[in-house]
């Protein structure tokens, strides 16, 4: 039953693995500019822009991936804008799946990092800013290494959420093998499908091994980096 | 190097008015808990905005809010020894120690770090993190990271609070080498008399967010109106006073002062070196006239300066021992029985075993 994946399953995995890659190196110094901004400035309408953060988190992901066609589709203001100007277009192509991944763990990724960010001691910046390190300096040598594994944990959660995402990705980009069909498109494709079975049930259990291994590879990292950080 | 300071600040509800200048090389600013020291020396570092005021070393202008000038911390070279060290958690002891080193431009580095490093014994655990050392270790860094820093002043705030006795007696002896050996002026934050008086020259008592006085430690500390802010059964004073004999046999060291001789248990000190004793007003009897034969071997001829305001049955005597002042705290009833009033000639009595330049009490 479960034979080696075939050549269209494979593209669906190496698609999906890209995206999320892609969304979450994409969306670190989004997310770390957004955790900076709601954990550090004090700035009138703090409130709503949280709740604007956050709100992929609550919303039924088809809702969001149809915001982001009418936004970023070829005949929306910025996705007109964009193919115009740089000759970038998202709807239906792999950027944009990457770009629905990214805006759904945002609010995971920022979470995280907030977290982590409130727990480091101002008084260790300070300590720094005595001894001649300005700003951005205090911040790369002091701040962003002790609230690393808040980072990396941040990331791990968008990697997971983008590898998985399928509500939005399907609205926006559709479900174009070899295109932008990622795994869990694949998977419900297959269901679609008489005779999909096996091809459903092989993918799903390459999913389960991905997220395995993702979880066990962000524990170990995150040991040593909180061992590092703490400095045992 | 003159240190001037110029602030007026009501941050909450707490209203801070400071004016003084210091000449080093060690200035202590002393006062109870909550006085104010701590939020002083954060403005002079940078670390909190006054409402106005004016802080400069030297020429150089660090805070003037006519003027609009406010250099950010970073650009101030102001050294700071936290009271609970804030070493960073993720770095060895030795990049904490160079952090500061690192950023100073190579012409303004005074800081030689291996005479740094040996100073204050921190080359044996060069390598490890700040989690596996002991406090003192910790705090010895700090000051080691803020001096390699090479700045213009280095502020101090309370760095031996956060230890415990041992601790301090290990820590105290490095602040000693430092004040002795480093060319860099010190302000020194403390609200315990015993450190202020082996540490500093100078001492600025701040209470409520004020000044209250400001001149040499001897001066302050054996004033007896300022008994109130300085502590009633702390009262002690320095003497200086050179090593001119160690007595094995009978394990003691001889010390010379202007007033006379002094013995003390024996010191490591070699001859020749100027130690400074501590004297507390307690451990000092008074006498007139011819003295018999007394345990007592330690006679200073003195001169008594003021008698002060009776507390029940004590009262505190100022003396003046050949330019040095000195407390006695004896009874009111011997005030009497001696007649002791300004300008009398006495002889104060101190016991060998009281004298120490040790910290612990």
């Amino acid at each position: 039953m479960l034979a080696a994946p075939s050549a269209a399953e494979w593209a669906a995995i190496l698609l999906s693995l890209r995206v999320a890659l892609v969304a979450t190196f994409a969306g670190l110094p989004f997310g770390l500019a957004i955790a900076l901004i709601l954990v550090r400035v004090r700035f009138p309408g703090r409130a709503v822009f949280d709740a604007i953060v956050h709100m992929p988190l609550v919303m039924p992901p088809v809702v969001v991936g149809y915001l982001l066609l009418l936004a970023l589709g070829r005949r929306g203001p910025i996705g007109a804008f964009l193919e115009q100007t740089f000759g970038v277009v998202l709807a239906f192509r792999w950027t944009g799946a990457a770009v629905a991944g990214a805006i759904m763990g945002l609010p995971l990724m920022i979470r995280a990092m907030r977290l982590s960010l409130e727990a480091v001691d101002r008084r260790l910046e300070e300590a720094a800013s005595t001894l001649g390190a300005g700003r951005l300096e205090v911040f790369l040598t002091v701040t962003a290494p002790l609230m690393l594994p808040g980072i990396i944990a941040g990331a791990v959660l968008m990697f997971a959420r983008a590898l998985g995402e399928f509500g939005a990705t399907i609205t926006f980009v559709g479900n174009i093998p070899g295109l932008t069909q990622t795994l869990p498109s694949a998977i419900y494709e297959n269901l679609q499908v008489p005779g999909g079975d096996g091809a459903a049930l092989r993918l799903t259990a390459i999913a389960i091994a991905i997220a395995f291994l993702a979880l066990i590879g962000s524990e170990a990292i995150a040991r040593r980096t909180t061992a590092r950080v703490s400095g045992r | 190097m003159t240190l001037s300071v110029d602030i007026r600040s009501t941050p909450g509800d707490f209203s801070l008015d400071v004016r003084f200048d210091s000449n080093g090389p060690v200035t202590s600013l002393f006062g109870r808990s909550g006085s104010g020291k701590t939020t002083l020396i954060n403005l002079i570092a940078g670390l909190g905005k006054p409402d106005r005021g004016r802080i400069a070393i030297d020429d150089t202008i660090l805070l003037d809010t006519a003027a609009g000038i406010d250099l950010p911390p970073h650009r101030r070279r102001v050294g700071y020894v936290f009271q609970e060290a804030r070493l960073f958690p993720h770095m060895s002891v030795r990049s904490n120690l160079f952090y500061g080193y690192r950023r100073v431009p190579e012409k303004e580095r005074w800081a030689d770090p291996t005479l740094i490093i040996d100073l204050l014994g921190v080359g044996p655990v060069l390598q490890r993190r700040p989690a596996g050392l002991s406090g003192g270790e910790r705090q010895r860094v700090a000051i080691g990271r803020a001096l390699l820093a090479s700045p213009r002043l280095v502020l101090m705030d309370e760095p031996l609070a956060s230890l415990d006795a041992g601790r301090k007696d290990e820590v105290l002896p490095y602040l000693e080498r430092l004040r002795d050996e480093m060319k860099v002026p010190i302000v020194y934050v403390s609200h315990t008399v015993d450190e202020v008086v082996r540490l500093a020259d100078t001492v600025v008592l701040i209470d409520g967010g004020q000044v209250i006085a400001s001149g040499p430690v001897n001066d302050v500390f054996s004033r007896l109106d300022l008994r109130p802010y300085t502590g009633r059964f702390e009262a002690s004073v320095i003497l200086r006073a050179r090593v001119i004999n160690h007595d094995a046999v009978g394990r003691v060291t001889v010390l010379e002062h202007g007033g006379g001789e002094l013995r003390v248990p024996a010191l490591p000190h070699p001859t020749g070196t100027e130690v400074r004793v501590r004297v507390r007003a307690r451990d000092v009897a008074l006498a007139v006239g011819e003295i018999g034969n007394l345990s007592i071997r330690n006679r200073l001829a003195a001169s008594v300066v003021e008698i002060g305001a009776p507390d029940g049955a004590i009262v505190e005597v100022r003396l003046d021992v050949a330019g040095d002042p000195l407390i006695a705290r004896v009874t009111r009833d011997a005030v009497a029985a001696l007649d002791l009033a300004p300008g009398r000639q006495v002889t104060a009595l101190i016991k060998s075993t009281a004298i120490d330049n040790r910290s612990d009490d």
